[in-house]
C-alpha cells in the first residue's frame, strides 16, 4: 500500500470519524441476524455465550461444580445449571458504486465528486456502525468488527479506483444471507445486475438500502446551447439546443427514481436520494433513521 | 512573372484559387459552429432525446472573416508574391560582356570577373556568341563573337590596368562581327565615368537589354592636390564609407610599415562623388620617410599616392671633397658635422658642384671654398631660388681677394679674427641672443658656446641689417642676402670645431633647421612636377600593377616628358620614373565622376525583390491563432483560458528548441553527414547545398560511405565537434566570424575535423592559396599548419580512386594541404586539417532535387569525363578524411608483405 493512498485513507478516516461522531452508535434493527461466532449484541434466542440470562437447565454430567448455579439450585434437589442467551452482532455490507461517473464534480472539476461524497458518508455509517458493534465490511469482503476493521475499511474505501465505464452495479453473486447492504451510487446507468442483486438479497432474507447521489448538475441541467454530451463510457449526446432538453431530461430522472424505488420496494429494500448541494450528515441521518427504526 | 504594382508574382495561375474563397464563404455560413463538448454522467439518460425545435447556429462574421484572411493569405503566399522582384533578365541572341579595367575597377575586380566568366560560360553552353570589351583604353579592334573557350580565356587573363579606364571610339567598325538579333549587355562597372562610355551605353541600349552590375566596393581614388612641408591629399569614392589614410614608409630601421594614420576631412559631393580633402600634417622626418599614401582596405593603383620628390625633405647639396676614412679625421672634417646636423631634415647629396646643381638641390653647402664664379650655374642656381650656405674657414681666411670673392652675403675684410689664443687679448667671445622677428627667434644660446675665430665683416650701411647672428661685441656671426628669388648666407665662422663651439652644440643643429626649412622647395617641386618641367627623358624605375602593388619595372621603356605630363596611359602606366638624380611619381588616382546609366538596368547591391510568402504565410498563422482564440471565446466565454491558450501557441515553440539540439547535427553524429559553410550568401550556399547532396549521392552509390543529406552550419552557433567535414565556400559576403567561432573552429580542426576551402576562382592568377583576399580575411585567423601542394604520391590521390588531378568545375588549379614534413606529432591521424583549392568542386558535384547536373563543366565529353574525376575526388576526400592514415597504410602493403615473406623465408 502506498503512502499516498495511506495517507488518503487517513484524511477520509479523520473526515467520517467527524462526520459520525454527531451521531449515536448504530445498531442494526434491520435485517435477519446470522448466526455467526462473533460476539455482539443481538440475542440469538437460544442458549449459547452471552451477557443475558437465558434459562435454567438441569445439569449433566459433562456440568462442571464450578457451572452449577448454586443459589437455583438450593431451592430443590436437582442441580440447574445457568444458560445465557446467545448473542452475535449484525453483519452489514457497504458498496460504493464504482462508475466513472462517480467522479463527476461539476463542469469546474475542483470541486467534491460524488464518490468523494459516496466514501465519506460510507465510511461515516461504517465507522457509527462498528461503534455499536456491529460487523462491517465491504461487499464481498469479510466481515469484522472493531478498530482494526475500521482501518482496513478506510483503507479499502479510499483505495478504491474507479472502473473505466460509465455504470456500475453489485456482483449478484455476493449477495448473502444475514446482512444488510447499504448500496451507495448514482443509478443514472441502468443495469439488469441490479435488479438481480437485490432479487438475490430479498431471497436471501437479507436487505437493503440504496441511496442514489446525484450532483446539482444532474438534477437540474443548468446547460444550454450547442452541446455535445459525453461521458467517460463512450456515451455521447449531440444538441443543438440544450435547454430544449431540460424538462425531458428532468422526467427521465423522475422516471428513472420512480423505477429504482419500485425495485427496492419489491426486494423490501429501501431507496433514497442524496444531492452533493446538501451537507452529508442529511445522507447520515436519513441512513441512520432507516437502518436504526425499531 | 506577373506584375500587379510593385508586386510580382511567381505562380500567379495560383492565384486562381481566390475563386473559390467565396464558395468557401457560403460553406462556412451554412456549417453550424463546432458544438460545447461537456462531459456529463447523466448524458445516459438522455439517449433517444430529440431537440424540440432544431436551431441553426451559425459562425459569426468576424470569424469568417478571420478564417477567410487566412486562406488568402495562404493563396497568396503560393502564388510566390515578391515586392519589387528583379526584372526579368532577357536572353538576347548574343551577349556583351563590358568590363571597366581601369584602375579604380581593382577593388572588386576577382567577384566581377568570376561573374563574367561564369556568365560567358552560361551563355557559351547555350551556344549564343560572347564577346568581351574591356575598357582598359587599350585595344581599339572591334568586337568579335564567338562562341568558343577564347572568351573565357580572355576574362581569366584580364587584369585591371594601373591608368584610368577609357573606351574605345563606339564606331560602326566596332558592331561589324554583330550577330543579328538582340544582343543582351552584362556591364561591370566601377561607377565611374570615362571616355566614350555615353557613346557605348547608347549604343547598347539600342541594341537589346543593358544590365549593369556596380563593382561591390565602391570605387576610391586618390591624389595629391598639394604638395611642399604639409601635402594634401584628396579621396574621392562613390561610396559612403571615409576610409583611413595610411602613409606607409621605411621606418628607421629600414623595415616598411605603416608611419601614420590619416583622418579624411569632411566630405564635400560633387556629381555624385565624395570628396575629402587630407591634410598630412607630419613632422617632416616622418614625412621625409613615407613613401607612399594609401587607402585603408582598397586595394587599386587609383587608391595609391607615390611619394617622390615632392613629398621627399629639402635637398640638401653637401659640396664636399671626399669622405675621410678613419673616425680621428671624420672629427676634425666640416663635412661630418654638417652631416650630422642635416641627416633628420634633409636628404643629403654629396657631390661635386656640377652634378649637385644637376640634381636640382633647394640648398647647397659649401665648406671655406673660395674662387666660385660670379655668373657661373651656381649664380644661376642661387637666383633661381637657391638657398647656398657658406662656411668661413681658414682657406677662405687666406685668400688674397676675399675682398672680390662673389657669391658672399657681405663683403668680407680678409684675415680673420682670432680671440681667446696665445697671442690676442681677449677671451673666446658667446654668442649675443638672437632678434626675436630673425630666422634664429626664439632659439636658447647655450652657455658654453664660443667663437674663437671668425671673418669679419667690411663695415657697412646694411651690414646690420644683413646681420641674422652676431656675437656679444655685436660683430656678426651669420649674415645672410637675397640675391634674385634665392638667398646668400655666410657662416663667419667654420663648420667644424676649430673655430668655434658652436657645431658641436645642439643649438648649430637647430640653426640649419631653420635655415633650410625657410629655403623654398618651389623652384625643386617644379622641376620634380612632370606637368611643367620641359625636358627629360624618363624612365620607369618601378610600376604600379592595377591593385597597386608596385614591381620592378621589367623592360622599361624611355618616356618623354611630354608623354610623362599627359597622366599614366596604356604606354607610360603609373610608377616611379626616374630621370638623373630626380625622381618622379606618376600616380593613377584623379578626379573621378559618378556614370549615370539611362536605359541600362542597375543591379542594386541590396537584395533585389523582397519575398513576401513567409509574412504572408506568418499572417495566415496568426489569423488561424486569432480564430482559435476566437472559437474559444465562443465556446467558453471566458478570456483566462484564451490567454493562456495563446501564450501556449506563442511561447511553446522557443521553448522547445531551447532544449534541443539541433537535429541535423544530430544527424550528422548518429549517421554522418557533410557539413557546409553558411556564408550568408543564399545563391552561394545553395550550390555548396547542391554540390554536396551530388557528392552524398555518388558516395552512397559506389561506396559504403551512406551519408545523410547535408547540414548547413552557422559558424556562430553550430556545434562543430559534431560533423567530421565542413565545405567552406570563399565568398565576398561572407563577413568575418567572431573570434568565439575561430576558437570552435580551431578546435574542430584539432579534434581530427576537415575543411575543405574552395575559392572557387580557379586560382586564376596562378599564385597560389594566398591569392584570394577573401581566403586570406576568413582562413587567416585560423591555426593552419604550414601547406604545400598536393604532391603526386599524396593519400588524397589514391585513397579509392587513382588520380592525377584534382579538379572541380575548373581543372588545373593547385591544390594545398599540409605539408608533409609538418606532419609529424599531429593528433589527426596524419590527415591534413585543411584542404584548399580553387576548382569550385561544390558545382561541379552540383546536383538538384531531380539528381541532374546543375552546372556545365568544361565542353562536350571532357566536361563529363572531367565531372567524373571530380566527383572521383570527392570519394577520395572523403576516404582520405574517414579513414585517415589507414589508406595511406595501405600503400605500403605490398613493401609489408614483401617483409614478411623474406624474413618467412629467412
Amino acid at each position: 500500500m502506498s503512502a499516498g493512498s495511506a495517507s488518503s485513507a487517513a484524511i477520509l478516516r479523520a473526515r467520517a470519524e467527524a462526520a459520525a461522531g454527531a451521531l449515536p452508535p448504530l445498531i442494526l434493527t434491520r435485517g435477519p441476524v446470522a448466526a455467526t461466532v462473533a460476539p455482539g449484541g443481538h440475542g440469538l434466542r437460544r442458549a449459547g455465550t452471552g451477557e443475558d440470562f437465558w434459562q435454567y437447565r438441569p445439569a449433566h454430567e459433562g456440568d462442571t461444580a464450578r457451572a452449577i448455579d448454586w443459589r437455583r439450585s438450593a431451592r430443590g434437589d436437582a442441580q440447574f445449571v445457568r444458560d445465557r442467551e446467545r448473542q452475535t452482532a449484525r453483519t452489514a455490507a457497504i458498496w460504493i458504486g464504482r462508475g466513472a461517473g462517480m467522479a463527476y464534480a461539476g463542469q469546474g472539476a475542483a470541486g467534491e465528486t460524488k464518490q468523494d461524497r459516496a466514501r465519506l458518508i460510507g465510511l461515516s455509517l461504517a465507522l457509527s456502525m462498528l461503534r455499536g458493534g456491529e460487523r462491517v465490511s465491504l461487499l464481498g469482503r469479510a466481515p469484522g468488527g472493531g478498530n482494526v476493521q475500521a482501518g482496513q475499511l478506510s483503507l479499502d474505501l479510499a483505495g478504491q479506483a474507479l472502473l473505466p465505464g460509465d455504470g456500475d452495479a453489485p456482483d449478484p453473486a455476493m449477495a448473502r444471507p444475514g446482512q444488510v447492504v447499504v448500496l451507495i451510487d448514482d443509478f443514472l446507468v441502468e443495469t439488469p445486475l441490479l435488479a438481480q442483486f437485490l432479487g438475490n438479497l430479498s431471497g436471501f432474507g437479507s436487505t437493503a438500502v440504496l441511496l442514489q447521489l446525484l450532483h446539482p448538475d444532474e438534477e437540474e441541467f443548468p446547460f444550454g446551447g450547442a452541446v455535445r454530451f459525453e461521458t467517460a463510457g463512450g456515451l455521447r449526446h449531440d444538441t443543438r439546443d440544450a435547454e430544449g432538453l431540460r424538462m425531458a431530461y428532468r422526467a427521465r430522472l423522475a422516471a428513472r427514481r420512480e423505477d429504482l424505488s419500485r425495485m427496492a420496494t419489491q426486494a423490501g429494500a429501501l431507496f433514497g436520494t442524496h444531492d452533493l448541494g446538501r451537507p452529508a450528515s442529511e445522507a447520515l441521518i436519513w441512513l441512520h433513521g432507516v437502518l436504526a427504526a425499531r | 512573372m506577373m506584375m500587379l504594382g510593385p508586386i510580382g508574382f511567381g505562380a500567379p495561375l495560383v492565384l486562381a484559387a481566390l475563386a473559390v474563397l467565396p464558395l468557401l464563404w457560403w460553406l462556412l455560413r451554412a456549417l453550424p459552429p463546432v458544438p460545447t463538448r461537456i462531459r456529463f454522467p447523466g448524458t445516459a439518460l438522455l439517449a433517444g432525446l430529440r431537440d424540440p425545435e432544431p436551431i441553426a447556429r451559425r459562425t459569426p462574421w468576424w470569424l469568417l472573416l478571420l478564417r477567410m484572411i487566412a486562406v488568402a493569405a495562404v493563396i497568396l503566399a503560393f502564388a510566390q508574391p515578391v515586392w519589387r522582384p528583379p526584372p526579368p533578365q532577357q536572353e538576347g541572341d548574343a551577349l556583351l560582356i563590358v568590363m571597366d579595367a581601369g584602375a579604380t575597377a581593382a577593388p572588386g575586380w576577382n567577384a566581377a570577373r568570376n561573374r563574367a566568366v561564369r556568365a560567358a560560360e552560361t551563355a557559351i553552353a547555350a551556344g549564343r556568341p560572347v564577346s568581351v570589351l574591356l575598357a582598359d583604353g587599350q585595344g581599339d579592334a572591334p568586337l568579335i563573337f564567338a562562341a568558343d573557350g577564347s572568351v573565357a580565356a580572355t576574362l581569366r587573363a584580364a587584369q585591371p590596368q594601373p591608368w584610368p579606364g577609357r573606351y574605345p571610339v563606339a564606331d560602326a567598325e566596332m558592331f561589324a562581327d554583330l550577330p543579328d538579333g538582340v544582343l543582351r549587355t552584362i556591364w561591370f562597372s566601377d561607377g565611374l565615368d570615362h571616355p566614350n562610355r555615353a557613346a557605348w551605353l547608347a549604343a547598347l541600349t539600342g541594341a537589346g537589354p543593358v544590365e549593369v552590375i556596380p563593382q561591390a566596393i565602391p570605387a576610391t581614388s586618390l591624389s595629391m592636390i598639394g604638395d611642399g612641408p604639409q601635402p594634401v591629399l584628396e579621396l574621392a569614392t562613390t561610396g559612403e564609407q571615409a576610409p583611413d589614410i595610411l602613409a606607409l614608409g621605411p621606418d628607421p630601421q629600414g623595415i616598411p610599415r605603416e608611419l601614420a594614420r590619416l583622418s579624411p576631412g569632411p566630405p564635400r559631393r560633387e556629381g555624385g562623388v565624395t570628396i575629402r580633402p587630407v591634410q598630412v600634417d607630419l613632422p617632416p622626418e616622418l614625412l621625409g620617410r613615407v613613401t607612399r599614401f594609401a587607402v585603408d582596405g582598397v586595394e587599386s593603383a587609383a587608391a595609391l599616392v607615390l611619394g617622390d620628390d615632392r613629398l621627399r625633405r629639402p635637398v640638401v647639396a653637401l659640396i664636399s671633397e671626399g669622405r675621410a676614412t678613419s673616425e680621428g679625421q671624420a672629427l676634425l672634417s666640416p663635412a661630418h658635422y654638417l652631416r650630422s646636423a642635416l641627416a633628420g631634415s634633409a636628404r643629403l647629396i654629396e657631390t661635386g658642384l656640377t652634378d649637385a646643381l644637376s640634381a636640382g638641390p633647394d640648398v647647397i653647402v659649401m665648406m671655406d671654398r673660395v674662387g666660385l664664379e660670379p655668373d657661373g650655374p651656381l649664380a644661376d642656381w642661387v637666383a633661381e631660388g637657391g638657398l647656398l650656405i657658406r662656411f668661413a674657414g681658414p682657406r677662405m681666411a687666406a685668400a688674397p681677394d676675399l675682398v672680390m670673392e662673389p657669391l658672399l652675403p657681405v663683403r668680407l675684410r680678409p684675415g680673420g679674427r682670432d680671440m681667446g689664443g696665445a697671442l690676442s687679448w681677449g677671451a673666446p667671445r658667446p654668442i649675443a641672443p638672437f632678434d626675436a622677428d630673425g630666422p634664429f627667434g626664439g632659439l636658447t644660446i647655450p652657455e658654453d658656446v664660443t667663437v674663437r675665430a671668425q671673418l669679419m665683416a667690411e663695415p657697412s650701411p646694411d651690414l646690420a641689417e644683413r646681420s641674422i647672428a652676431a656675437l656679444s661685441d655685436g660683430t656678426p656671426l651669420v649674415t645672410r642676402a637675397g640675391m634674385g628669388e634665392g638667398r646668400l648666407v655666410l657662416f663667419h665662422s667654420t663648420a667644424n670645431a676649430d673655430w668655434s663651439t658652436l657645431p658641436l652644440s645642439g643649438l648649430f643643429v637647430e640653426m640649419l633647421d631653420r635655415l633650410v626649412s625657410s629655403a623654398g622647395t618651389r623652384a625643386a617641386a617644379a622641376e620634380a612636377d612632370p606637368a611643367q618641367a620641359q625636358d627629360g627623358i624618363w624612365t620607369a624605375t618601378e610600376i604600379l600593377d592595377g591593385f597597386g602593388r608596385l614591381r620592378d619595372a621589367s623592360d622599361p621603356a624611355p618616356v618623354p616628358q611630354a608623354a610623362l605630363a599627359e597622366g599614366p596611359g596604356p604606354d607610360v602606366p603609373a610608377g616611379l620614373y626616374a630621370s638623373g638624380e630626380r625622381l618622379v611619381a606618376l600616380n593613377a588616382g584623379g578626379p573621378i565622376t559618378e556614370a549615370s546609366w539611362p536605359g541600362a538596368t542597375v543591379e542594386t547591391s541590396s537584395t533585389p525583390g523582397l519575398p513576401l510568402a513567409g509574412w504572408l504565410l506568418l499572417a495566415a498563422t496568426l489569423a488561424l491563432v486569432a480564430d482559435l482564440a476566437g472559437a474559444m471565446v465562443l465556446r467558453r466565454g471566458g478570456a483566462g483560458g484564451v490567454t493562456a491558450a495563446l501564450l501556449l501557441v506563442l511561447f511553446m515553440p522557443d521553448l522547445s528548441r531551447a532544449q534541443e539540439i539541433d537535429p541535423d547535427l544530430m544527424r550528422a553524429a548518429n549517421a554522418f553527414a557533410m557539413g557546409y559553410v553558411l556564408t550568408g550568401d543564399a545563391g552561394l550556399d545553395e550550390t555548396s547545398r547542391q554540390g554536396l547532396s551530388g557528392l552524398s549521392h555518388t558516395l552512397t552509390a559506389r561506396t559504403t560511405v551512406e551519408p545523410t543529406s547535408p547540414v548547413a552550419v552557422d559558424l556562430e552557433t553550430a556545434d562543430l565537434t559534431l560533423l567530421t567535414f565542413l565545405y567552406w565556400p570563399i565568398g565576398s559576403d561572407q563577413p568575418v566570424p567572431s573570434a568565439q567561432a575561430y576558437l570552435r573552429l580551431n578546435r574542430y580542426l584539432r579534434g581530427g575535423g576537415m575543411i575543405l576551402f574552395d575559392t572557387g576562382d580557379a586560382d586564376l592568377a596562378g599564385t597560389g592559396p594566398d591569392n584570394s583576399a577573401d581566403l586570406r580575411r576568413l582562413a587567416g585567423p585560423l591555426d593552419m599548419p604550414p601547406l604545400q601542394p598536393v604532391p603526386d604520391d599524396h593519400v588524397l590521390t589514391r585513397s579509392f580512386y587513382l588520380l592525377d588531378d584534382l579538379p572541380g568545375r575548373y581543372a588545373g588549379g593547385e591544390v594545398w594541404v599540409e605539408a608533409s614534413s609538418a606532419r609529424d606529432g599531429t593528433v589527426n591521424d596524419g590527415v591534413s586539417p585543411v584542404v584548399i583549392g580553387g576548382n569550385g568542386w561544390a558545382e561541379a558535384w552540383a546536383v538538384d532535387d531531380r539528381g541532374l547536373p546543375v552546372f556545365a563543366v568544361g565542353t562536350g565529353m571532357d566536361g563529363e569525363r572531367q565531372r567524373e574525376i571530380a566527383h572521383r575526388f570527392g570519394v577520395n576526400l572523403i576516404m582520405y578524411v574517414l579513414t585517415g592514415n589507414y589508406k595511406s597504410d595501405q600503400i605500403h602493403v605490398p613493401a609489408l608483405l614483401e617483409r614478411l615473406r623474406q624474413e618467412e623465408g629467412g
